[in-house]
């Protein structure tokens, strides 16, 4: 499994990736961000989930060092004891929350991903 | 181009309402016929705002049935969604059916209905605004708050007791509004001490899920006094986009909605931000406030906490009150009529209707977001008698 970004052709990259990205630029490859490390921007833990949710969810927003670009992420943590400044690396689940349970379309959407782990 | 002004408006009870939501729409829209002593037949544009009837409640199609409740038939209907920002886009609409000469007489009628539902469905029907990538994360709109909210107290080393005291103010000044959802005061111990919702920030730093309708009506300054001495004017309004995905933004303590919108609506009325009297600013969460604050240019940025320390923002003795109307944390949150009811309070400040909440005033701004930031629309006002930009 990978964890695809987008490169542009400025050079700025976008998770997730867009039709066009930053000033316009057209995509041209992916970047895999699961053989990456992250740090830690900021982070939550939401006690009040919605359908299909696992209830506290613990959230974090994390920048990747793409060989000197930045690229920011969110997605859940894999512990609440996390903090600002952590190192944390993606660790792949296949369901990050309950297809179907909430509003959106089932099949309208992928539901696997990544989780954050403390390095 | 035509100066279009504000002759009427209304504002249902907020709150856990019985009604659904057609009902509550017409009980704002013939509040707001009667307040402004227009016919019904005389209306031209009929706006309805409106995020959700078809999630919320399995009602489409709520623009027609209010024309129908109403007999404002044949005027031309449209709904309009722009989110929890549906009310500002109603009145921006509003506002371009008069300036371009398509309407002489537009009624906005903005309304939601969601007690109905649960927090997490109402959590999830909200939520349904985010990527994909956002949305199987389980992420909702108030751990968006809470994320914001801990970068910017982290990076701007501000005290957690400068957010719960903008949720103290705002309980106060609901106090004072008879249809506030809540009209109780609150102390900044209990706010501190509330449940947490999303880390750091805890329930009184929400707002609740509210039933409840506004409306407004415009027409050309030309014939405004044919209805009514009192009127305001919308003299600037825009609108802006920021990211879908939040985390995508340069700098998360910036929201790029809010400063284009803003600067827009400003250069569109010739004031600045030292012009305006009185805000009503978009606190679906307390660390928003700041974040508009700034955006606006009433305070640098990372400092907007400073001025609540000081009470800048208090409505009997600040230099610039904010959110009299007990804002979206005490008068409630029904979405697509947040935005109306906003400019409803500045209407009614400035045409001199606001009771025990009046504050001086001659100009005033509110700002309605939706999402987190994603869309914006930004509404400067000023009274009817004064000259554009003066």
């Amino acid at each position: 499994m990978t964890m695809d970004a987008t490169r542009y052709a400025n050079g700025s990259i976008t998770y997730p990736g867009h039709p066009r990205g930053p000033g316009g630029a057209e995509p041209v490859e992916t970047v895999d961000l699961s053989e990456y490390t992250a740090e830690v921007v900021t982070w939550t833990t939401s006690m009040a989930t919605p359908p299909g949710v696992r209830e506290p969810n613990t959230l974090a927003i994390v920048e990747f060092d793409v060989d000197g670009e930045p690229v920011r992420a969110i997605g859940q943590a894999t512990t609440d004891e996390i903090e600002t400044g952590d190192e944390v690396r993606p660790v792949y689940v296949e369901e990050l929350r309950e297809p179907g349970a909430g509003i959106r379309e089932p099949e309208s959407q992928a539901w696997d991903g990544y989780r954050f782990e403390p390095v | 181009m035509t100066r279009v002004a504000i002759i009427g408006a209304s504002m249902t009870q907020f709150g856990q309402r019985e009604g659904w939501i057609q009902e509550l729409l017409a009980e704002a829209g013939l509040a707001c016929l009667a307040d402004a002593n227009v016919d019904a037949a005389d209306v031209e544009h009929l706006y309805v705002s409106n995020m959700a009837s078809g999630e919320f409640e399995g009602q489409t199609g709520v623009m027609n049935g209010l024309a129908h409740d109403l007999d404002a038939m044949p005027a031309y209907t449209q709904r309009i969604d722009q989110t929890s920002s549906s009310g500002g886009a109603g009145i921006y609409a509003a506002w371009q059916s008069i300036a371009s000469g398509a309407s002489e007489m537009t009624m906005l009628v903005g309304g939601e209905k969601m007690t109905h539902r649960t927090t997490g469905e109402a959590t999830d029907v909200i939520a349904s605004l985010t990527h994909p990538a956002e949305y199987k994360t389980g992420v909702t709109l108030p751990s968006f708050a809470g994320l914001t909210a801990r970068h910017y107290l982290e990076r701007f080393d501000a005290p957690r007791e400068s957010l719960g005291k903008v949720a103290v103010k705002n309980h106060k000044n609901g106090v004072d509004n008879p249809k506030a959802q809540f009209q109780k005061e609150v102390d900044l111990e209990t706010v501190l001490e509330s449940p947490i919702v999303a880390d750091p920030l805890r329930l009184y730093d929400f707002c609740p899920i509210t039933d409840g309708s506004a409306a407004l009506m415009f027409c050309p300054e030309s014939i405004a006094q044919e209805y009514t001495d009192e009127y305001a004017i919308v003299a600037g309004v825009d609108g802006a986009t920021d990211t879908q995905v939040v985390h995508e933004r340069e700098d998360p303590t910036i929201m790029g909605g809010v400063v284009e919108s803003g600067s827009g609506a400003y250069e569109m009325s010739g004031y600045g931000p030292d012009d305006i009297d009185v805000a009503e600013l978009h606190d679906m969460f307390t660390i928003l406030e700041f974040l508009q604050m700034e955006g606006l240019g009433f305070a640098e940025q990372g400092e907007a906490w400073k001025l609540v320390e000081e009470g800048y923002t208090e409505r009997d003795t600040g230099e610039l009150p904010v959110n009299t109307s007990g804002g979206l944390k005490s008068k409630g949150h029904p979405l697509g009529a947040s935005g109306v009811a906003q400019a409803v309070e500045i209407y009614e400040q400035l045409v001199g209707e606001a009771g025990p909440r009046q504050v001086e005033a001659d100009v005033g701004l509110c700002c309605n977001v939706g999402g987190f930031g994603n869309c914006v629309i930004t509404t400067i006002m000023e009274s009817g008698q004064m000259e554009a930009g003066q």
